[in-house]
């Protein structure tokens, strides 16, 4: 009932808005291949989040350098259109707005926040606007118009803590963001412990406004785990490192971090902090292939002072290739077109190596590397070619079901 | 008996860490009833004195101690002159002042500094209760936040200075019929308000993420705790500081942080109800 | 101005945004419209807490509580119902009947000041918190997952009222948005005008006068409180249904602190100063982040610095002040060539020393 009273409403205001969309789209064409394509990009340079977004918006400007130095995309220039959303979910929706109603970009690169995405992705579905997100996160998003070019639970945790378990024992501590992504995340760590015959202990979640952890290491001390797995986020919660360190448990009990250093943290805390700590995302600066040398070379040349370069950057890099891979491929920017385009199985060699996309989940088979942090830099200690984002294709068919939108919390048996 | 220890510990650990973070703003709050929205930015220029001069190699307890409260008195000295001093009596454009103030400090720190700051390391190792573990830094904050106590009590019952600015605040007509200035007397209190919540920002920085936007996370509790104090700025801001420290941290402790801050915003809703004139108001009259 | 001119002016007005509110769709484009359709809904949100606060005398720092409990009211209503009529009604009720219980435990315990201020601080704190740690399964109601920090994505927007199969076009909801907040201006006006108003700027001028005369203040101030958290809840459902999403960050601080400078800036005291101020600083938010140059915090934080030392009152005083200080210059001009000039020129009279 509700669906199809949807998608009338869908369809209706559509045609609404093509019949708007009219004039815009005869001038565009009126003006001729010297017209520029707009991609549309939405990320936070002011508040709580800038800290990820400054980097992503580098990353954006040098790949459609890039890319309008070596011609354009079919001919045309790119234009990126940037909005600062200051940390701020209503701006999301704002500009959201205005990229697909005023600006008629031909796509957006953008979000960082789950819930950053979750309040745009519905404006872009009604709008028919293709929506790239390339950032990590907990999985589970199914939408024929949305990618995601980030990794996410299956492709980094599913590495992280048997190999953690490997170094440390079989009892877990698992503290966690209190949000969505920490939940999430949480669980999947569960998961992983329970299949390879760990046991975890006590999962504590964290407001992320949280700056005092003394009772908390306290509780960990009581229950003497053999592991700290982490998924904590943001400035404030980089005290329970400090605080860990200060109250000398750092020798004593090893960390295994989902989030440690997707910023630089491993750069900002002094080194007997992060000494030890493990990490498995799907790029790191430090990687040593060539293509990687020269992204983070370009990038260092267009913002010398660039704090670090993650997997955040390098999959908002991947992640517009790809796309100006499926445009290639289509031979136009129908939105349609290209989605087709890019369900073929579009690749891109990045900096992170090879990156895929998986045509049913609209996620992206890629490489992921599990490293631990000395003297403040990353030592890569395993790479694990092409992981393809199980999680995701455990509630995702979107070649057997086009018309799915939602994001699945995924039933994890543990 | 060794949990028991460890969690006095913490209860006074985190009482110590709100008794300094809330004292400035109670100096301020407190003297001149400006409600400082700036305040959190004022902890987190604090922080930020306190590791730059740390990382271009000053002592670190220089910096935590006579850098930062420094950088930020004359911070609050200049942002007296230019703004507050305006905006006395006038409560509500002193909130709008202020909080366009610490939008503007964030926003200039981060244009110089950028988005993340190198910390610096927490000095002193750790110890051992029984089984457990815990930093000496824990005691030093406890140390520093008896001391402030104790010196800002000193200054305003034994110093001519603080009687004068006790009279200021009781009755700023009778203090300038009687030939003070009580203009300079509120420049003087918000400069040492700023300076004092400067240190706490140098002490709290080892142990905290340094970003622009840290002081967002402080300035709600810090204001919620003066206010439950009541207006003695001395007894009224540790007996919050204490009641709302030991609610916070046994409820994080019991449950998680989440229901701990929860736990710590009843009490204070329920506080404010019972006495609506704050703790000090009913069981500390009269005094500082 | 005398009454009789005065009315007709703020009829005359309020025709003219009537006429504004029904000939937009045809004049701007669909972006602009939605936009729009945003910036009324964060008006009606200024007018509630410019009525309790400007003609109750009640600053609630947490005006966003009653905001944020009409959103989440009419998104959990709405996503069970498939209907959005019982939703907009509970988003009002909702709100009401909290902002109901919270004032009865302040205003009954004479709690004023400040004090007032940090209670519903507290609670806004509180709320967010709550809402914010509900990310698990187990945290549904009905059918409807409260889903943590990420919030409710896509929630049914508005319908015609019991139909739910015709939801509405960006152009009706502009109708509706745009409407409600032309009759929520005109029936805090003809409240204001009623005896209760009267009652209540009594209050808020002095309470034990209004004691003394037979008021109970506390009553006064507990329905005034209920009528801004009912229309506060208005609000939240009218926000729900322009981005068709909630989360907690409603419930933030940045949120509450923003209506406050939205009245400071508009003026106090008046209910269209809150509509001019929050439609400003709404605009020039959205403009900060389009521009590349500057950090947006170091643009808005400048600017409200300024305007709290250059005008203190807030525009639309300021601006009436001007006006009415021009028209008494343009009378004392036309009295001057008959009369004798005793009168002190109002040129020197300084602006805004009422």
């Amino acid at each position: 009932m509700m669906t199809i009273s949807r998608r009338k409403f869908l369809k209706t205001t559509v045609s609404a808005s093509a019949a708007l969309a009219a004039p815009g789209i005869s001038t565009r064409y009126a003006f001729g291949s010297e017209d520029p394509i707009k991609v549309g990009s939405l990320l936070d340079q002011s508040g709580a989040i800038a800290s990820s977004g400054v980097t992503m918006v580098t990353a954006m400007e040098q790949g459609i350098a890039e890319i309008n130095d070596a011609g354009g995309l079919l001919g045309r220039p790119l234009k990126l259109i940037q909005y600062d959303t200051q940390s701020n979910i209503q701006l999301y929706s704002q500009y959201a707005q205005q990229l697909a109603l005023k600006d008629r970009v031909d796509v957006v690169h953008g979000g960082i926040t789950s819930a950053s995405r979750e309040a745009i992705r519905p404006t872009f579905d009604r709008f028919r606007v293709l929506y790239f997100y390339n950032v990590l996160y907990e999985g589970g998003v199914c939408d024929r118009d949305t990618f995601c070019t980030g990794t996410t639970p299956a492709q980094t945790v599913e590495k992280l803590v048997p190999y953690a378990m490997k170094k440390s024992g079989k009892k877990a501590y698992i503290i966690a963001a209190d949000y969505n992504y920490g939940q999430i995340t949480a669980k999947w760590m569960t998961k992983y412990m329970q299949d390879n015959g760990g046991e975890v202990l006590s999962v504590d979640f964290f407001p992320l406004d949280v700056t005092n952890f003394g009772p908390t290491i306290s509780k960990i001390q009581e229950a003497k785990p053999d592991l700290i797995l982490s998924a904590l986020v943001g400035g404030n919660h980089v005290s329970f490192y400090r605080q860990w360190q200060s109250a000398g448990m750092k020798d004593q009990i090893p960390i295994a971090s989902t989030t440690f250093g997707l910023v630089n943290e491993p750069s900002t805390v002094e080194a007997a902090v992060s000494q030890g700590i493990y990490g498995c995302y799907g790029y790191y600066e430090e990687l040593d292939t060539p293509e990687s040398k020269a992204f983070v070379e370009k990038l260092k040349k267009r913002w010398p002072q660039i704090p670090y370069i993650s997997e955040l950057t390098a999959a908002t890099y991947e992640g517009l290739y790809l796309w100006a891979e499926g445009v290639k491929k289509a031979g136009s920017l129908d939105r349609m077109k290209v989605i087709e385009a890019l369900e073929t199985g579009v690749s891109y060699k990045g900096p992170s190596g090879e990156v895929k996309l998986d045509p049913a989940t609209h996620h992206t088979v890629r490489n992921a590397y599990l490293a631990v942090v000395e003297d403040k830099k990353w030592n890569v200690l395993e790479t694990f070619k092409a992981v393809p984002p199980s999680d995701t294709a455990s509630v995702c068919d979107l070649l057997k079901n086009p018309a799915d939108n939602q994001q699945y919390v995924i039933d994890i048996k543990a | 008996m060794d949990l028991a220890a460890i969690l006095a510990l913490n209860v006074v650990n985190g009482a110590a860490s709100l008794f300094l973070l809330c004292l400035g703003l109670a100096i301020i709050f407190g003297m001149m009833r400006i409600i400082n929205l700036a305040h959190g930015e004022f902890v987190m220029l604090g922080a930020y004195a306190a590791v730059i001069s740390a990382n271009a190699g000053v002592n670190i307890f220089v910096a935590m101690l006579v850098v930062a409260p420094l950088f930020v008195g004359l911070v609050g000295l200049v942002v007296e002159r230019c703004l507050i001093r305006f905006l006395y009596g006038r409560l509500v454009d002193s909130m709008l002042a202020t909080w366009g103030l610490s939008l503007l400090i964030v926003g200039l720190v981060t244009t110089i500094f950028g988005n993340t700051m190198q910390g610096v390391a927490t000095p002193f190792g750790g110890f051992s209760i029984g089984a457990y573990r815990t930093s000496w830094y824990t005691l030093f904050l406890l140390a520093v936040a008896l001391v402030m106590l104790v010196l800002i009590y000193a200054i305003l019952r034994y110093t001519r200075f603080g009687l004068i600015a006790r009279a200021v605040m009781q009755n700023p007509e009778m203090a300038a019929v009687l030939g003070v200035s009580p203009a300079r007397i509120y420049m003087a209190t918000f400069s040492l308000g700023a300076a004092v919540t400067g240190l706490a920002g140098g002490v709290l920085a080892p142990v905290s993420g340094i970003t622009p936007v840290m002081g967002g996370a402080y300035v709600a509790k810090a204001f919620i705790t003066v206010v439950g104090g009541g207006a003695a700025i001395i007894s009224g801001t540790s007996s919050a500081s204490a009641l709302f420290g030991l609610v916070n941290q046994l409820g994080a402790y019991l449950t998680t942080p989440v229901y701990g801050e929860v736990v710590l915003f009843l009490a204070a809703i329920v506080l404010i109800r019972l006495l609506p004139q704050g703790i000090s108001g009913r069981f500390f009259k009269g005094t500082i | 101005m005398n009454g009789p001119v005065k009315l007709t002016l703020q009829a005359l007005a309020i025709l003219a945004a009537c006429v504004a509110v029904a000939v937009m769709p045809s004049y701007v484009d669909l972006f602009q419209l939605m936009q729009f359709t945003l910036f009324c809904s964060m008006a009606v949100l200024a007018l509630s807490l410019g009525f309790i606060w400007g003609f109750g005398g009640i600053l609630s720092f947490g005006q966003t509580a009653f905001f944020g409990l009409g959103a989440y009211a009419y998104a959990v209503t709405a996503i069970n119902f498939q209907d959005s009529t019982p939703a907009i009604l509970l988003a009002v009720l909702v709100p009401a009947l909290f902002a109901l219980a919270l004032g009865y435990f302040v205003f009954y315990g004479r709690i004023s000041d400040v004090y007032l201020g940090v209670i519903t601080l507290t609670v806004t704190l509180i709320l967010f918190n709550v809402f914010n740690s509900t990310a698990g399964d187990a945290y549904a109601i009905g059918s409807a997952r409260l889903g943590g920090f990420n919030g409710m994505p896509a929630v049914p927007t508005f319908n015609m009222p019991f139909d739910p199969s015709s939801i509405l076009f960006p152009e009706q909801s502009w109708y509706v948005t745009g409407g409600a907040l032309i009759a929520v201006y005109l029936g805090l006006r003809l409240l204001l005008r009623s005896s209760f108003g009267r009652v209540a700027i009594a209050v808020r001028e002095n309470e034990t006068r209004a004691a003394l005369l037979g008021y109970d203040p506390r009553l006064v101030k507990l329905l005034v409180f209920v009528v801004g958290g009912g229309v506060a809840g208005l609000a939240g459902a009218l926000y729900v249904n322009w981005g068709a999403f909630v989360g907690p960050t409603i419930f933030a601080l940045s949120l509450s602190a923003e209506i406050i400078i939205w009245i400071c800036i508009g003026g106090l005291g008046t209910l269209i100063g809150p509509i001019v101020g929050c439609f400003l600083i709404e605009y020039l938010v959205s403009q900060i982040g389009t521009q590349q140059a500057f950090n947006a915090n170091l643009v808005l934080g400048a600017i409200l610095v300024v305007f709290v030392l250059l005008l203190p009152k807030g525009l639309v005083p300021t601006v009436r002040d001007l006006l009415l200080a021009a028209g008494r210059l343009a009378r004392e001009r036309n009295r001057r060539p008959a009369g004798e000039e005793t009168h002190a020129l109002p040129g020197g009279h300084p602006v805004g020393a009422e």
